[in-house]
């Protein structure tokens, strides 16, 4: 039994039955199947995080935040300022307790350089109802670049938990068609 | 050497019990109950709290309390259980007695002081920081200390466990290697010794940087080392329970391994590849490359999943074997038919076996692929993949390994039969349920760790589908099933332990050290002959078919969000 020593002391001279190379073949194989798919998305999928990051502190992010916005502020809501970079640009967006700063309004079709970092302790972009969940950090700067493919108003949730507003951290993002 | 110590022979199993091992399962285990009840009731209200039609608790209660139900049952609940069956896998399983139980004492003693230590400082309000304490966001600095005590006691248990094997070996308790449970107990220990380790690393500067010696401690560099702790941890939960589901396999049908090779070897491979997982974590961090991502989410190609799915087919497969042994020969399924199903032990391990698999293992998986879980991470997916897996899988598989250890250890009978007989399947419905309706809201993009989803304080706020309350309000529903399960399992355990008849004790009498191992009287042991088991054959090729469609599904949804590069 499982819970005594094995019958036979030279346990490991035992032939293996048939149904378990079976299966071990089959699931080794499909283990294969699996990590291949990963790099084969890599070289063929849409979807893949960048390995773009770079130290920064608070300060200096928050400065190349405010310069976006003093260059491409088109309006503000509800004491937000909406920015409408020029495509291509880079943009960027900042996490603190507790908002996302500042709103965004990106053109469909297009392609962003997105910078994400955070002001204090961590967060989580969560961007709905698209479904884009990153981890932001705050000393990184994350950099992503993307290509919005469909208009609409969008929410960024903080799915990390941030203290006790966490609940309230709700951020804004429209993408628009090219006027 | 000659020791005097107390033993008895157990009745039922012949097995050799020394009142030293006898006392420190029983503590162990009745500490891990308690902290089962006090946690499990936080959980209680945390699914309250996120059913939108009740939203029991105010924010700040809310996060406190998810916080103290983090750890009470992720880690106070399960490890000291864990250290209850390390004591039984070696000192009882092997006929011996325990290696120096004063210092088990102490070990025990350690992480009783830790637990309280660390529920005083997040019921004092200051550091509801949830279970992973992500830096920079500041605890009080005894709810550091009291993991790391915590963690002290149970290296300790870990390494009285390896005495334990080594005296019995030079007392020659046992004949030829250990058994196939003690193996998976060890195969728990080594993957505990790295975990504590690795949390002694982080832990430690954290602690020293909470009473202001260390100005900064990294955000990424916590975030790796504190997962190869947090996520090893459940690797541990994962080798004690699939251990316990041969134990109970053994126990209840004199199930032997179908092959004892290759059972160990999916053991070892869980040593070899399991501590990788702190990746599955880290995949939408930022300054991570995707090699090194790709290369440890998979565990190093798959080979830990592979492991898992191993035992997938041996654990079902030894009992199939056992029971077609006893003349259960027709169809494909009467073996399983006719097993034992109003007997809790044996319906609480097959329905931890079946929900952590399909739920816990494919979920698991698949939010593991690097790519896919920019879908998934950090929403409630999450915690309702590990539902499955520490809640449906090991937290009752325990509860099953209970119900036997209530007479084998505590020498009572189980009170209230009836009642233990629906239990598994209560707290199995309501853990799977609640695992189930998390997922399902965790793909609708509905965060974890949020007190309203309805973002009713937010100044920018976002509706998520209608689906999500429907999603919470079932989580919830689920929940009160899990719960009453919980309370049953309460009820009937700290019951039998109080009132239940006991049972006539076995012969006492001093030992002499060496003697001759009594499990001989349990018969013949080895792997099992010849077997063939279409059944189980049956059911692992169902469960493949449910992940490969899963796992594909999940490509698809990934390819509809935005490309991103």
């Amino acid at each position: 039994m499982s819970i005594s020593p094995p019958q036979e002391q030279l346990w490991w001279n035992e032939p293996i039955p048939k149904s378990e190379l079976i299966w071990i073949t089959t699931a080794f194989l499909w283990g294969l199947v699996m990590f291949f798919a990963m790099i084969y998305w890599h070289i063929a999928g849409e979807q893949n995080l960048s390995n773009e990051a770079y130290r920064t502190t608070p300060e200096a992010f928050a400065a190349k935040t405010e310069a976006m916005i003093a260059k491409y502020k088109v309006r503000e809501e509800g004491g937000y300022p909406v920015v409408h970079p020029l495509p291509g640009e880079d943009v960027y967006l900042i996490g603190r307790l507790w908002q996302w700063w500042p709103i965004l309004e990106l053109e469909k079709d297009q392609t962003y350089r997105l910078h994400i970092s955070s002001m204090d302790y961590m967060h989580g972009f969560s961007l709905q109802p698209v479904n884009i969940n990153l981890q932001i950090l705050p000393g990184y700067d994350m950099v992503l670049t993307v290509t919005p493919d469909k208009t609409g108003e969008l929410g960024i949730v903080c799915n990390e938990f941030c203290g006790i507003g966490h609940h309230t951290m709700l951020g804004r993002l429209y993408v628009v068609d090219h006027p | 050497m000659a020791t005097n110590e107390q033993y008895r022979i157990c009745p039922a199993t012949g097995l050799r019990i020394y009142r030293s091992a006898e006392n420190l399962i029983k503590a162990n285990a009745v500490v891990a109950v308690v902290f089962l009840a006090v946690g499990g009731l936080f959980g209680f209200m945390v699914a309250m709290t996120r059913w939108k039609a009740i939203h029991l608790l105010p924010a700040k209660w809310f996060y406190l309390v998810l916080t103290a139900h983090g750890l009470d049952v992720l880690v106070v609940w399960i490890i000291f259980f864990e250290m209850a069956v390390l004591y039984f896998a070696s000192a009882v399983l092997l006929n011996c007695r325990l290696a120096t139980p004063k210092l088990a004492w102490t070990g025990f003693a350690l992480m009783l002081i830790g637990a309280v230590v660390t529920n005083i400082a997040v019921l004092q309000g200051g550091s509801s920081v949830m279970f992973t304490s992500y830096v920079p966001m500041r605890a009080a600095p005894h709810f550091y200390l009291g993991i790391i005590l915590f963690a002290v006691g149970a290296l300790i248990g870990c390494f009285i466990f390896l005495g334990t094997l080594i005296i019995a070996k030079q007392e020659r308790t046992y004949k030829g290697s250990i058994p196939l449970v003690t193996f998976g107990a060890l195969t728990a220990a080594i993957i505990a010794i790295f975990t504590i380790a690795t949390g002694a690393i982080i832990l430690i500067p954290t602690f020293l940087w909470s009473l202001g010696y260390i100005s900064h401690i990294d955000p990424l560099v916590y975030r790796t080392i504190w997962w190869a702790f947090g996520h090893s941890s459940q690797q541990i939960n994962v080798a004690a329970h699939i251990s316990i589901w041969y134990l109970i396999a053994a126990v209840i049908f004199g199930a032997k391994p179908l092959s004892e090779k290759v059972s160990r070897f999916a053991f070892l491979l869980y040593i070899l590849f399991l501590q990788l997982a702190s990746a599955h974590h880290l995949l939408v961090d930022p300054g991570i490359s995707s090699e090194w991502k790709i290369f440890n989410t998979s565990y190093a190609m798959y080979l830990a999943v592979l492991g898992s799915m191993i035992h997938g087919l041996t654990v079902p497969g030894s009992i199939e074997a056992a029971q077609r042994r006893k003349g259960y020969n027709n169809g494909l399924f009467e073996w399983l038919r006719k097993a034992p199903w109003g007997n809790p032990a044996f319906s609480g391990m097959f329905l931890s076996l079946i929900l952590f698999g399909f739920l816990g293992g494919i979920s698991g998986v698949v939010m593991g692929v690097e790519q896919i879980n920019l879908i998934m991470h950090n929403t409630l997916y999450v915690p309702g993949h590990f539902h499955a897996t520490v809640v449906a899988g090991t937290t009752l598989a325990f509860m099953a390994v209970t119900y036997l250890l209530i007479p084998l250890i505590f020498q009572r009978e189980l009170i209230l039969p009836g009642w233990a007989r629906v239990q598994p399947y209560l707290f199995g419905l309501g853990a799977g349920g609640i695992s189930v309706f998390m997922m399902g809201a965790g793909t609708l993009g509905v965060p974890r760790r949020h007190w309203d989803i309805s973002m009713a304080d937010a100044q920018l706020p976002y509706d998520f589908p209608g689906a999500a309350n429907l999603m919470m309000g079932l989580n919830g529903m689920s929940a009160v099933l899990a719960t009453l399960g919980g309370f049953i399992f309460i009820v009937v355990v700290v019951g039998s332990l109080l009132f239940g008849k006991r049972i006539a004790v076995g012969t006492t009498e001093a030992a002499s050290g060496s003697g001759q191992p009594a499990a001989s009287a349990v018969g013949r042991y080895g792997s099992a002959e010849a077997p063939a088991v279409p059944g189980t054959l049956a059911m692992v090729g169902v469960f493949f078919i449910t992940f490969i469609l899963y796992y594909f599904v999940n490509w698809k949804y990934l390819a509809e969000i935005w490309p991103l590069r």
